[in-house]
C-alpha cells in the first residue's frame, strides 16, 4: 500500500513522542485500543488550569504507520487549542489532513478516542466546588 | 550493495537466470504442441516434456509416469483433494487436514464440505507440529485422505512426515502433502517419505510461475484421481489442457538445479539464516521466534518483536521486502492464522515478520538486515505505549483494554 507523503513524514519524524507525569492533576491521560487488536494509543495533554489551554501534548502508539501518524497529528493540533476546542477534532479532520485510505479510517477514530479520553480523564482530575456542595445537602 | 533487498522467497523466489536459458528455446523455436503426435514440432515439444518429467521425478525420488503438470500448486491441491473425495466416495467421506495448512488446502476442504464431504482440521501444538496421536485418533473407517503439508509457508515448520505416512498406511489411508515450500530446500523423496500424492510449483524453486505438479504414486498403492477439467485427455486423463510447454521445461531445470545443489545451498541458506537470528536476538529483547526451530526449513524466520507493530516494521525497512502476519497487511485485517494457530496471542501475530531467505541473498544483505531491523525496532519501541508499560513492570495481560 502507498503511504501519503504526510503519513510517511509523521512516521520518519513522529512530534511530541514522549510521557507526561500521569500523576499530575493538570495532566490527562487517554489510553484506547488493544494489543491484540494491533493498536494502543496513549496521548497526553498538559493543561494549564487558569485558562484551560492545553500547553503540551504528547503521545506514543503501538499501532501502523497511519496510527502514529494519526496521534503524531492530533498532539500538533492539540496544543494551544483549550479543552473544549479539543473535543472539536473529529476523525474525519485527520483522515483529510493525512489521505487516510479506508482500511485506515479507523486509525483516525482511534486518535479521536484518545483525545477524548486524555480530556476526560484531565477533567476528572478538576475539583468540581459547586456539585460538590450541592450533593451534601 | 543494491537497495532494495528480495528476502521474501516463500511468496515466490527470483526465476534463475539459467532456468530461463532452459526455457528460451521453447517460445520461439519450439513452438509445437506436446500432444501432437504427426510432426517434429510436436515430437520437440513432447521431448522436452518428458525430460522434464523425469528431471522432477529425480528429484522427488518418483518415475517420470507419476507426474501431472498442471498451472501451479493451488491447482495441484484442488486436484489432489477434489479427485480424491471424487474417486474414492464410496469408500469414505472423510478427510483429514490440519489448521495451518495453505488456503488452496483449507477452502477446498471447505467447498468439499458442502457436497457432504467431512473435514477434520487437527490442531498444532506451539511449536507448529501436529499430534501424531491426534491424528491418529481422528481416522474413522471413512477416512480417505490425510492432506498434511509438508513445510508451513509462514512458519517453516517442517510435519512429521513420515510418521503420518506410517499411521496412514497402517490405515489404508491415502496421504496427500502439499510439499511446495520444502522440494529442494530439503530432501523430499516419496518413497521413503511414503508419500501417495504430493504438490510442487515451479515458482518457489527458481523457476517459473503458472506451471506446477502434481506427484500420483502408481504401484503400491495405484492411487487414482478423477479429472476436474474435462477436455482432451491430457496427463493418464488426470488433468486436460495443452501442456504450457516452456514453463514445464523451466520447472525441469529448476529440479535438476536443485537436486545438484540442494546440500551447499541449504547449508549455505542455513548459515546465512542463523546469523540472521542471532544478531535480531542477540541486540534485542523480548524477541520471540514463532514455531520450531529443530523441525524447520533452513531459509526460513519467522520472528515476532514485541510491542512492535508489523506493517509499522515493514514501513521502516521498506528498502526490504519481506512479510509480516500483522492484520494491517492482509486484505482481512484479521492476523496471521498460522501464528494464532500457535496459541501465542494475538498481539504477537500483529508483530510478526517472515524472512525467506534465498539463492541469491548474500551474507552483506543478511548484516545489513538485521543491522536495519535492530534500528527500526529499536526506534519503535521508544514510541510504544507498551513497551514503556512493559518495562515499568506492568503486567499488560492484566490490563482492561479497550478492544475496537
Amino acid at each position: 500500500m502507498a503511504y501519503s507523503d504526510k503519513v510517511l513524514d509523521h512516521y520518519n519524524h513522529p512530534r511530541n513522542v514522549g510521557s507526561l507525569d500521569k500523576s499530575s492533576p493538570n495532566v490527562g491521560t487517554g489510553m484506547v485500543g488493544a494489543p491484540e487488536c494491533g493498536d494502543v494509543m496513549k496521548l497526553q495533554v498538559k493543561v494549564n488550569p487558569d485558562t484551560g489551554v492545553i500547553e503540551d501534548a504528547k503521545f506514543k502508539t503501538f499501532g501502523c504507520g497511519s496510527a502514529i501518524a494519526s496521534s503524531s497529528l492530533a498532539t500538533e493540533w492539540l496544543k494551544g487549542k483549550t479543552v473544549d476546542q479539543a473535543l472539536e477534532i473529529k476523525n474525519t479532520d485527520i483522515v483529510n489532513e493525512l489521505s487516510l485510505p479506508p482500511v485506515k479510517i479507523h486509525c483516525s477514530v482511534l486518535a479521536e478516542d484518545a483525545i477524548k479520553a486524555a480530556i476526560g480523564d484531565y477533567k476528572r482530575k478538576q475539583p468540581a466546588p459547586e456539585r460538590e456542595a450541592f450533593s451534601v445537602s | 550493495m543494491e537497495l532494495p533487498i528480495y528476502m521474501d522467497n516463500h511468496a515466490t523466489t527470483q526465476l534463475d537466470a539459467r532456468v530461463f536459458e532452459a526455457m528460451k528455446p521453447y517460445f520461439l523455436e519450439v513452438y509445437g504442441n506436446a500432444a501432437s503426435r504427426n510432426h517434429s514440432f510436436g515430437w520437440e515439444a513432447e521431448e522436452g516434456v518428458e525430460k522434464a518429467r523425469k528431471q522432477i521425478a529425480d528429484l522427488i525420488g518418483a518415475t517420470a509416469k507419476e507426474i501431472i503438470f498442471t498451472s501451479g500448486a493451488t491447482e495441484s491441491n484442488n486436484l489432489a483433494l477434489k479427485g480424491v473425495a471424487e474417486m474414492y466416495s464410496e469408500r469414505g467421506n472423510h478427510i483429514i487436514t490440519q489448521v495451518i495448512e495453505h488456503k488452496a488446502v483449507l477452502d477446498t476442504c471447505k467447498r468439499l464440505e458442502k457436497s457432504g464431504v467431512r473435514v477434520t482440521y487437527l490442531p498444532v501444538r506451539q511449536d507448529g507440529l501436529i499430534d501424531l496421536d491426534q491424528l491418529r485418533d481422528a481416522i474413522t473407517d471413512k477416512t480417505i485422505l490425510i492432506s498434511i503439508m509438508y513445510a508451513n509457508n509462514e512458519i517453516g515448520v517442517v510435519q512429521p512426515i513420515q510418521e503420518i505416512a506410517k499411521i496412514a498406511k497402517e490405515k489404508g489411508v491415502l496421504f496427500h502433502s502439499d510439499a511446495v515450500q520444502a522440494i529442494g530446500k530439503v530432501p523430499v523423496n516419496v518413497g521413503q517419505d511414503g508419500l501417495d500424492i504430493m504438490s510442487l510449483t515451479a515458482h518457489k524453486l527458481y523457476g517459473p510461475k503458472g506451471v506446477g505438479a502434481l506427484y500420483v504414486r502408481r504401484r503400491n498403492p495405484r492411487v487414482q484421481i478423477t479429472a476436474q477439467m474435462d477436455g482432451g485427455g491430457h496427463e493418464r486423463g488426470m488433468r486436460s489442457g495443452t501442456l504450457n510447454v516452456p514453463g514445464i521445461v523451466g520447472l525441469g531445470a529448476a529440479c535438476e538445479f536443485a537436486r545438484k545443489e540442494m546440500p551447499e545451498e541449504s547449508r549455505r541458506l542455513s548459515f546465512l539464516r542463523d546469523k540472521l537470528k542471532d544478531k535480531l536476538l542477540n541486540n534485542l529483547d523480548e524477541v520471540y521466534i514463532n514455531g520450531s526451530m529443530e523441525h524447520r526449513l533452513p531459509h526460513n524466520l519467522n520472528i515476532s518483536f514485541a510491542y512492535v507493530e508489523g506493517e509499522s516494521l515493514l514501513m521502516g525497512i521498506n528498502d526490504i521486502a519481506v512479510s509480516s502476519g500483522s492484520a494491517c497487511t492482509s486484505a482481512t485485517l484479521e492476523p496471521s492464522y498460522v501464528l494464532k494457530a500457535l496459541g501465542a496471542g494475538d498481539d504477537l501475530a500483529h508483530s510478526s515478520i517472515r524472512f525467506g531467505l534465498g539463492r541469491f541473498n548474500t551474507e552483506e544483505q543478511v548484516d545489513y538486515v538485521a543491522n536495519k531491523v535492530i534500528d527500526v525496532v529499536q526506534k519503535l519501541r521508544e514510541l510504544s505505549p507498551l513497551y514503556e508499560m512493559a518495562k515499568e513492570g506492568v503486567d499488560l495481560s492484566k490490563v482492561s483494554w479497550t478492544a475496537h
